[in-house]
């Protein structure tokens, strides 16, 4: 579980989240939608302390981050997961030394036969056995993004954070990959928290939303009430593509 | 008020580097591969550039010496003395600001844009550490290198002076040994050393610190090539001043 409570982030003097409250729980798919530039990975980054904001409280099971010392702050890393809005592959490595990288920063020990055997196993559950051996820019975007999703697995980490996960990725391969995340979430019994502007997503694994609009928490739900509600932030967002809307109007039709 | 500032940032950034310490197995991959590409990577240029410059230095003093009063193996003193004081640690230096510095700014500087080091330090290693202070070792061959420009620049001398019909190799030879002061030899690598530590950490700084895209990447290749230039110019000039004046 991640809370987050009264956070303010801002640059050069204008402020990007503020005051946002939160609660993300463990063992669910916790979402995070909002228009472009609204703020969410701004969010996610300060809940990995890669930003450190102005103002508010970030718990890790009730913990504070800011009171987290040098030492718990590393066991902690141990513990994430995270998938970048553009995958963040290290581009001198191949797939198999990208996905392999954190097992190797975090085992104590030569155990190079285990690791290389987690590798494989997360490479297939990803769909890529047979590219270990490629490099990030031999191959495509959405394999990169799901290579990304390999590495920030192999570490069973307590805490999944993906930006944009199936984001250039076809329907089909969006979905497994949505499944992958949802399954990953239950099997390990992790909080997991999912940027997404995808609304077959938001469908599918929205088991907790979070409505960002310029910088504020507009609305929070799941996804039985996300398609229900009035609220006009919501549904201007979420009916925003023309075949939602028919959709919409069906539902309101009562067909 | 912002110059301040950057050395300021740099400063930190060297500060940062030797702190919390990567994994030794890890470091030491990353170390031989910097060597690679650094070190062994600059041989070639600096190979080349060296054997002719010096043949070029032989062939210049040879032409202007017309007086017959002046002995000839002036050539070779004249050649081991430029080569070995300026030549090769300075000129050399300013060749790899541009070789070895853009490759340090844009390789850092592209994993900056593409959130690399944002997944590097998310993992809880230090960044800075991963990526500078293997560099930083590396460097630390760099006289080597010089090493073997300072003999090759010599031997094109050598070459140009001897094989052109200019001087005789006994008085080559000869001209070589005359004078000799071993303290610039000492000089000479006191002063590499410090170049060495120049062209790992300032094109690092600006690749580390440099924000936007692909485009910026670039643009930061290019300043860092000018500052490094600059500092190695400067710092060269106040060694010099303290060490043999
Ligand atoms: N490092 C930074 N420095 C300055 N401003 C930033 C920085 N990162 C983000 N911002 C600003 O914060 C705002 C929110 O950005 P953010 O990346 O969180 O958007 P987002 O909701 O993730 O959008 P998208 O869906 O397009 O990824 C933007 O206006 C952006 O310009
Ligand atoms: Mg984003």
């Amino acid at each position: 579980m991640i809370e987050v409570k009264d956070l303010h982030k801002g640059f050069n003097g204008e402020e990007v989240l503020k005051g946002i409250n939160f609660t993300f729980d463990r063992s669910k798919t916790n979402l995070i939608i909002g228009q472009s530039g609204s703020g969410k990975s701004v969010l996610l980054k300060c809940m990995l302390g890669l930003f450190t904001p102005e103002k508010g409280i970030i718990e890790y099971d009730g913990k504070p981050y800011a009171e987290f010392t040098d030492d718990e702050k590393k066991d902690l890393s141990k513990n994430i997961g995270m998938v970048f809005q553009g995958g963040a592959l290290f581009d001198s490595m191949t797939v198999e030394e990208n996905v392999l990288f954190p097992l190797r920063m975090f085992t104590k020990g030569n155990k190079k036969k285990e690791n290389l055997e987690r590798v494989r196993e997360v490479l297939k559950r990803v769909n890529l056995d047979g590219t270990e051996d490629k490099m990030p820019s031999e191959i495509s975007g959405g394999m990169q993004k799901r290579v990304s999703i390999a590495r920030a697995i192999v570490n069973r980490p307590k805490y999944l954070f993906c930006d944009e996960p199936n984001s250039g990725l076809d329907p089909k391969t969006a979905t497994v990959i949505d499944n992958l995340i949802q399954e990953i979430t239950h099997e390990y019994d992790i909080t997991t928290i999912i940027i997404t502007h995808d609304m077959n997503s938001v469908l599918e694994i929205g088991q907790k939303i979070a409505f960002l609009k310029d910088g504020v928490l507009a609305w929070k739900g799941d996804k039985s009430q996300i398609f229900k509600t009035d609220d006009e932030t919501v549904t201007d967002f979420v009916y925003s593509s023309d075949l939602f809307k028919k959709v919409r109007k069906a539902q309101l039709q009562g067909l | 008020m912002n110059y301040l500032h950057s050395i300021g940032e740099y400063f930190l950034m060297l500060k940062g580097t030797f702190h919390r310490m990567t994994k030794g197995s890890v470091l030491r991959g990353l170390i031989l591969k910097e060597l690679d590409d650094l070190i062994i990577g600059s041989m070639g240029i600096v190979s080349f550039l060296s054997f002719f410059i010096g043949a070029v230095v032989a062939l210049q003093t040879a032409l202007n010496l017309n007086n017959p009063l002046i002995p000839k193996s002036l050539v070779a003193f004249a050649a081991r003395q430029s080569i070995i004081l300026e030549f090769a640690p300075t000129f050399i230096s300013i060749i790899m600001a541009g070789k070895v510095g853009s490759y340090i700014t844009s390789s850092i500087g592209s994993m900056n844009v593409t959130e690399q080091i944002d997944a590097l330090e998310v993992m809880g290693i230090n960044s800075l550490n991963y990526l500078v202070f293997p560099k930083i070792v590396a460097m630390m061959f760099y006289p080597f290198v010089i090493a073997i420009s300072m003999f090759l620049g010599i031997l094109g001398a050598y070459t140009a002076a001897v094989f052109g019909g200019f001087v005789a190799p006994d008085l080559f030879v000869q001209g070589l040994q005359d004078d000799f002061v071993p303290f610039q030899l000492v000089y000479a690598f006191i002063k590499t050393f410090l170049f060495a530590f120049i062209l790992a950490t300032v094109p690092a700084y600006h690749g580390y610190y440099m924000k936007g895209g692909a485009l910026e990447v670039g643009e930061a290749s290019t300043t860092a090539f000018v500052w490094t230039s600059v500092v190695i110019i400067i710092t060269n000039y106040i060694v010099t001043q303290l060490l043999l004046s």
